[in-house]
């Protein structure tokens, strides 16, 4: 509500003329402008989203084509030089940016929604239906996710990036659900919960309007934090060969990287970029995450 | 004497500028006095406590100063008050019930805290059992864990532990508030026999609750809006307050027996001014009946008889 | 209007649901139209449980709670349940947090007019709710249009009750309204509370504080572990507690004019008479004994 919290005065009833809303908003800016975390992450990020926005624009071949001279370190026509067969890594860099962010945001997305969807009507609730959604819950949470991936998707004869993202978003809600549920839970207790009830509110309808927004923070930051996993379990699905068939991404670049021996040939341009990339994109996310944490909770917030 | 506090300004820092939450405080506790200190939500009366032991981060020290028996107290330096705290100043905050760390036994935190304020543990342990049974606890408590004890005998704990190495001031902060009547009342009275055994030489009690305080405090001290209006022993206070904001307060309790039915009671127009920007002049005069002209200049706090302090153009 | 009869509440504790906790024990009373029945009682007397089964917020796990000869227990469907809200209403502790904060305050009007008024035109809308304004003796330029902590607690406590009176409402059910509020302006919510019962409204005033039970209300009720300790007209049970429990807590409450060495004194002088009082070995039920006239006292628990 307010920064100073527990200062005497901070209600200040005369002196604040502004809205609530806005004055949190412009709080929240003050200090995410002042959080490094916050920005540096953010910074990387969107360089990585603007590589695999605008970058595939500029590749007019197929990246898995044999366009150039075979095994060429970086030069000035490929960027990041050519693998054992002569195909552009910086074409398939920036593709294997987008499918990444792509992975991120349909994974991420799905996770999120059977998430949110299961935690707010357990905490919200209550009762039998949190017991049953909550054994539900621990049940997935428990199963060995990428094991079930891997088989579920061995046995899956096309292989796209959206099965691969609803595959990942099916074993990686538990604890985004979890999460939210605490969160509802104690919400939902809250005095004007029960006065919307007493105005003849539905269920749905306070779920909405009362409790999530007032965790709007606490959603963005589970959706960051899926969105990374989603795409380090992709990449990892990549990397043993069960990823998009015929499709270009970090994960599959690593793949094809270490089984033409890459590593032992001295090809550092072919493993060095999906690699880092996959590695700073989720790094980055977590330092975002981490920045944000301190921008929304003020017992956080480094004065 | 033991506490002297001279004109004393302590403001807290916030976006948009400074929060005047004590802006010219100046008292006396004599030594053995237990003062009640009351007042309104953000009258300043918490931020007074924390201020005698420590400024947090957001707080300043404006102006004026703290006497401890007769030696100055440096609020603003972190470093020198570290030796005054717990040894000579103590503060029961708030919600210190709830702060007792859950996964330590009582006792084990209790040796890690006199650790830390460089005691050993085995030179006090004899006191601190004689304590806690005084308290009415079987020293066994230290043996339990924080969530196995009761809101009034968490409460006794931390007084004992708070207490342990005799300082000369306790301020102890809303301590009663959150507990039940009969077990507040255990509580108030173990703390005036904390007093009368010597254990603390001086007590400031802050609550909301005048009659509480009337119960177990020599002198009551009234804040309003970062002032303060009124400070006269417990008994004038209650029946013969001056300041029209002490008279207002005490006319708008409801006590046991009386029922709208004899007559009701009136509250108080308005709402205290913020802090942010304050304004001139007395800070009650917009709520008071009484006031006229001479009220937009700032009344002293004038000794209107012996003991009995009051800030206002009306009394003076 | 209001009848509770042999109403319990059992939670289900600890691990599995295996521990049983009786927040209610076999609680029976009565709000008739007009009349202010104070709840008192200390943390885990489950005050607050039986002012939440009234708004049906909790279910009771054993009794009957009728209002207007409906069983509220068996009311089913969204339509049956706002109905019922229609005719009761509540208000709660802790006015800030009844408002969400990142909505404006009048937004609790807002939701009453979508739900239960959702064609009276604009201008219609606006006179009942300068008219409920007026009641709780707010003036509608300072609370309209407001965020909640631009406000007092003392003035958003007047907008919930404001709120309670936009429906056509029966019963009024205050838990502990006035614990957060300043000491001056506790006063006029509580006279607010006799206003509203002038006007026929029966309520049912949960608290801890005795002096705030006492002041308001004409029938007292004093609750301690879940069952009733003593219940009668409050001015008897003030005057002549007779249950032991009722001695003590008015023996603690901190007095404005009296401290306790005195009221210990005067309780030493003139010590009160034994009643008899009723026995339950089951541990369930919780009968009373009618002592006096309309006062009875409840069981012993020690």
């Amino acid at each position: 509500m307010t920064n100073v919290a527990g200062a005497p005065g901070a209600a200040d009833k005369a002196g604040s003329a502004e809205p609530a809303g806005e004055r949190k908003v412009s709080e929240t800016l003050h200090f995410a402008r002042r959080n490094p975390k916050l920005l540096i992450g953010l910074g990387i990020v969107l360089v990585f989203l603007l590589i695999g926005i605008i970058g595939p624009f500029f590749v007019d071949h197929d990246p898995n084509e044999y366009v150039g001279p075979k095994s060429q370190p970086p030069n000035g026509e490929y960027w990041f030089g050519t693998t054992t067969f002569g195909q552009d890594i910086w074409a398939q860099f920036v593709i294997g940016v987008r499918s990444t962010f792509l992975i991120g945001v349909f994974g991420g997305g799905v996770a999120f929604l059977i998430g949110t969807a299961v935690g707010f009507v357990a905490g919200y609730k209550g009762g039998i239906v949190d017991e049953i959604l909550n054994m539900i819950t621990n049940v997935v949470l428990v199963l060995p996710a990428l094991v079930v991936l891997i088989v579920a998707i061995a046995y899956l004869d096309v292989r796209g990036l959206f099965v691969q993202g609803v595959f990942i978003g099916l074993t990686t809600w538990p604890w985004a659900a979890r999460a939210v549920r605490s969160q509802a839970l104690s919400l939902a207790t809250r005095d004007y919960v029960d006065l919307a009830r007493l105005s003849g509110r539905r269920t749905w309808r306070i779920i909405t309007a009362e409790i999530a927004p007032n965790m709007s923070s606490y959603l963005v930051m589970s959706f960051i934090l899926l969105f990374g996993g989603a795409v380090l379990t992709a990449a990892g699905l990549d990397f043993i060969g069960l990823g998009p068939s015929n499709g270009v991404s970090l994960g599959l670049m690593l793949e094809s990287a270490v089984a033409w021996s890459a590593l032992q040939l001295g090809m550092w341009w072919w493993f060095i970029p999906p690699g880092l990339g996959i590695t700073v994109i989720v790094g980055s996310l977590y330092i975002l995450n981490v920045g944000l944490d301190e921008v929304f909770n003020p017992k956080l917030r480094e004065l | 004497m033991t506490l002297r506090v001279n004109d004393l300004k302590v403001y807290y820092q916030t976006l948009r500028g400074d929060v005047h939450a004590l802006d010219g405080v100046t008292f006396d506790l004599a030594d053995g006095e237990i003062m009640g200190l009351a007042g309104e939500s953000g009258c300043g009366k918490t931020t007074l406590g924390k201020s005698l032991i420590r400024l947090d981060s957001r707080m300043r020290h404006v102006g004026g100063t703290i006497e401890l028996d007769g030696k100055d107290v440096p609020i603003a330096d972190d470093n020198a008050m570290v030796p005054l705290r717990y040894h000579e100043i103590s503060l029961i905050p708030q919600y210190a019930m709830s702060a007792l760390n859950p996964t330590r036994k009582i006792g084990r935190m209790v040796d890690e805290l006199l650790r830390a304020r460089g005691v050993r543990p085995a030179d006090v342990a004899d006191e601190l059992r004689r304590r806690l049974e005084l308290v009415g606890l079987d020293p066994d408590v230290l043996n339990r864990f924080p969530i196995e004890l009761s809101g009034g005998m968490k409460q006794r704990v931390v007084m004992v532990i708070s207490t342990l190495l005799d300082p000369s001031l306790l301020i102890a902060d809303e301590v009663t508030s959150a507990l039940d009547v009969s077990t507040q009342r255990a509580v108030a009275e173990s703390m005036v026999e904390f007093r009368d055994r010597g254990y603390v030489k001086s007590m400031i009690f802050v609550t909301h609750d005048i009659s509480l305080v009337y119960q177990m405090a020599d002198t009551i001290m009234v804040m309003y809006a970062g002032h303060v209006v009124e400070k006269a022993p417990a008994g004038t206070v209650i029946n013969e307050p001056r300041h029209p904001y002490t008279q207002m307060l005490i006319g708008a309790l409801p006590e046991v027996g009386t029922t709208t039915v004899q007559g009701r009671l009136e509250g108080i127009p308005g709402t205290p001014p913020g802090l942010l920007d304050p304004p001139t002049g007395c800070r009650f005069k917009d709520r008071c009946p009484m006031a006229f002209s001479k009220c937009s200049e700032q009344p002293p706090l004038v000794e209107i008889e012996p003991g009995h302090w009051a800030a206002c153009w009306k009394t003076g | 209007m209001l009848e509770l009869s042999h109403v319990h509440k059992v939670y289900r504790v600890g691990a599995f649901g295996g521990g049983r906790l009786r927040a209610v024990r076999d609680v029976s009373l009565t709000v008739e139209p007009g009349e202010v029945v104070s709840l008192i009682g200390e943390s885990g007397s489950g005050k607050s449980t039986i002012g939440k089964m009234v708004l049906g917020l909790f279910r009771p796990s054993a009794g009957r709670i009728t209002f207007e000869g409906t069983d509220i227990t068996t009311i089913r469907g969204h339509a049956a349940r706002k109905e019922y809200y229609r005719r009761v209403q509540g208000v709660f502790q802790d006015p800030f947090s009844c408002f969400n904060p990142i909505f404006k305050a009048d937004r609790v009007f807002e939701m009453v007019r979508s739900s239960y008024f959702p064609r009276t035109s604009d201008a219609v809308w606006k006179d009942k709710v300068l008219d409920a304004l007026a009641t709780v003796r707010l003036d509608p330029g300072n609370v309209l249009g407001k965020y909640p902590h631009q406000l007092s607690g003392g003035q958003l406590q007047r907008l919930l009750i404001a709120r309670a009176l936009l429906l056509d409402i029966k019963l009024l059910v205050a838990d502990e309204i006035i614990s957060m509020l300043d000491a001056s302006t506790r006063i006029d919510v509580l006279n607010l509370l006799a206003d509203l019962k002038e006007r026929g409204l029966g309520i049912l005033f949960v608290t801890h504080d005795l002096s705030l039970g006492n002041y308001v209300s004409d029938k007292s009720v004093i609750l301690r572990k879940g069952a009733i300790a003593e219940m009668g007209p409050t001015a008897r049970v003030f005057d002549n507690p007779l249950h032991p429990y009722s001695r003590h807590l008015l023996s603690c409450v901190p007095q404005l004019h009296r401290t306790w060495a005195e009221v210990d004194a005067e309780l030493e002088a003139n010590p009160p008479e034994d009643v008899t009082l009723p026995t339950a070995d089951d541990g369930e039920s919780a009968p009373l004994i009618e002592a006096e006239e309309n006062h009875f006292v409840g069981i012993d628990q020690g």
